[in-house]
């Protein structure tokens, strides 16, 4: 059965105003709305779309996090996903170690595809897929605008600083999805039921053999320097009047 | 103690990327460095010595392979795996070649990465941006192992010439996979000025309403000598291509002047332009948040501002 990996990650709301707290330790998650990381959320759509277009029979859908995490999981298999892995891990996990526990997945499920977003809006890392594509020794297709699968082959433009990439990649392989992919679909509210019947898996790193120890130690968090607001103008002549003043014209 | 750094070149064949003269500015600021460039092309010669001529380099590693003509992720890490052999830091820029190919580096190695560093505090520790840039990290890597980095481009200044560091061609004997294979690549705005490396930037956003409208961004970025760049919300409305997406997931730019037309100024455009110089924001909606940041801020139709500005700066 060919089967498609989706990796998602809980992270605060893309519309929410995060804080710092006071400590310096870290910012403010508790009480905060949490959400699909929304390139996840397109990774998702995209495996949708190929298993719907008959180019895969099943999704599943996999988070590393804590107990938490069921809510961002239950949503994924409302939106479509056939089942779900919660790897249930208290501390957070670094980018190598989330990897390694994805590898682990897939070695178990041996997916056609694992697809997963470009970076998480949370650690805006941008490492995970590359590096599980790394370690399963498998070909990579970053920040995909568009894939197209034919023959044991997916045919993936990427988005680059130049413009467009198109890359040809032997399956399977690791897809990390940029933003204009695709649009996620809404979940309707029957899903929602359905969704609660569908398997539901939860294991622990020990389980994949995994052990998670961080390498990177936070030092600190704290606030970006500020921009001062500057003057209004009224109009372009005195902006223009502005700039040159400024010796920017 | 010294830190020996290894700068992976972001070069298109025949010009060496200005983002690897910004790694080398980063790896300066890491005590007593000992900074050596790779290039890895088809045929490295004239990337090399531009690579040899920065300040602060002392060696070029050339790796000529006719599997290096395109930075294929797959193909170049086991052969910078191969390089990496003695060095404490190996850094690529925070473009989108070295986040394709730094983190599968580190992996390979088994070490961690850090992203984006936009500052060095010593040997191990190094900030960077979370959040969009909301909130900035401190972190220390361990120092028994090597630490891969990507530099946020924008938080430094290149390296200039002024320096002929020795060429040492190398020939790696790395077996290479062929389960990834380039096909095309298209730009959307090849003829423009490079939107990372220009001191100029406009930039348009939804209010332009139409790809035909957002041509006035590039009549007046004409009369400055200006790149072009787009927000979000443009190039998803099929105004603008994607390669000109400025913000979190778009480029990370430092102009000295910026213009933000049409442009509300959601946080995660405002991080992709926060280290500009001067910002100018042009916008009917006197309360969007692009004026909170900007230097110079006009409410107003940019339809009506736009073409007078051209006129005025055409009569310079």
């Amino acid at each position: 059965m060919s089967r498609i990996l989706v990796c998602i990650k809980r992270v605060v709301d893309y519309n929410v105003r995060v804080r710092i707290k006071p400590d310096g330790s870290g910012v403010v998650t508790d009480g905060v709305k949490m959400s699909i990381n929304p390139f996840d959320e397109i990774a998702l759509e995209e495996a949708l779309r190929i298993r719907e277009r008959g180019a895969a029979q099943e999704v599943i859908v996999t988070s590393i996090g804590p107990a938490d995490c069921q809510q961002q999981l239950r949503t994924a298999l409302a939106m479509g996903a056939d089942r779900a892995i919660l790897v249930q891990s208290d501390a957070p996990v670094e980018p190598l170690t989330a990897a390694r526990t994805f590898l682990a997945l897939a070695r178990r499920e041996e997916p056609m595809l694992v697809i997963l977003g470009k970076q998480a809006i949370d650690d805006d890392n941008n490492q995970t897929g590359q590096m599980l594509a790394a370690l399963w020794h498998r070909p990579q297709a970053t920040f995909a605008s568009r894939v197209e699968l034919m023959d044991g082959k997916a045919t993936v433009t990427r988005e680059v600083d130049a413009g467009l990439e198109t890359i040809e990649i032997d399956l399977p392989a690791v897809i990390t999805t940029d933003l204009r992919l695709n649009e996620p679909r809404y979940v309707k509210l029957p899903e929602i039921m359905k969704a609660r019947k569908k398997p539901f898996d939860t294991l622990s790193l020990q389980d994949l053999g995994v052990k998670s120890s961080p390498q990177l130690k936070v030092l600190r968090c704290e606030p970006p320097a500020q921009r001062q607001k500057g003057i209004m103008v009224k109009d372009a002549q005195e902006l223009v009047a502005a700039l040159k003043r400024k010796g920017l014209l | 103690m010294t830190a020996r750094v290894l700068i992976i070149a972001e070069h298109d064949g025949a010009k060496l990327n200005p983002s690897t003269a910004k790694c080398v500015t980063c790896a300066r600021a890491l005590p007593q460095p000992e900074i050596v460039i790779a290039v890895l092309a088809s045929d490295g010669a004239a990337v090399s010595a531009q690579a040899a001529a920065l300040t602060g380099v002392s060696r070029v590693l050339q790796v000529d392979h006719v599997a290096n003509a395109h930075a294929l992720a797959a193909t170049w890490a086991p052969q910078v795996v191969e390089l990496a052999k003695g060095f404490s830091h190996l850094f690529g820029p925070s473009t989108t070649f070295g986040k394709d190919l730094m983190p599968r580096v580190a992996a390979l190695l088994g070490v961690p990465q850090v992203s984006d560093i936009m500052a060095v505090d010593g040997s191990q520790r190094f900030r960077r941006p979370i959040y969009a840039g909301n909130a900035i990290l401190s972190v220390e890597s361990p120092v028994d192992m090597a630490i891969v980095g990507t530099v946020r481009v924008a938080s430094f200044e290149a390296s200039p010439p002024g320096s002929s560091a020795p060429v040492e061609k190398i020939s790696l004997a790395v077996e290479l996979p062929n389960h990834t294979r380039f096909v095309s690549v298209s730009s959307g705005s090849s003829d423009r000025p490079d939107l990372q490396a220009a001191s100029r930037v406009v930039s348009g956003g939804r209010a332009l309403g139409s790809a035909q409208n957002f041509k006035l961004m590039f009549s007046l970025a004409d009369k400055l000598g200006a790149a072009v760049g787009a927000s979000r919300a443009a190039v998803d409305a099929g105004y603008a291509p994607n390669d000109l997406q400025v913000g979190q997931t778009g480029k990370i730019i430092a102009p000295e002047l910026y213009f933000a037309i049409g442009i509300s100024g959601a946080i995660q455009h405002l991080t992709g332009i926060k280290d500009a110089r001067t910002i100018v924001a042009i916008n009917k909606d006197a309360e969007a948040p692009i004026f909170e940041v900007a230097d110079f801020g006009l409410v107003g139709d940019l339809f009506a501002i736009v073409p007078e500005l051209e006129k005025l700066l055409g009569e310079q």
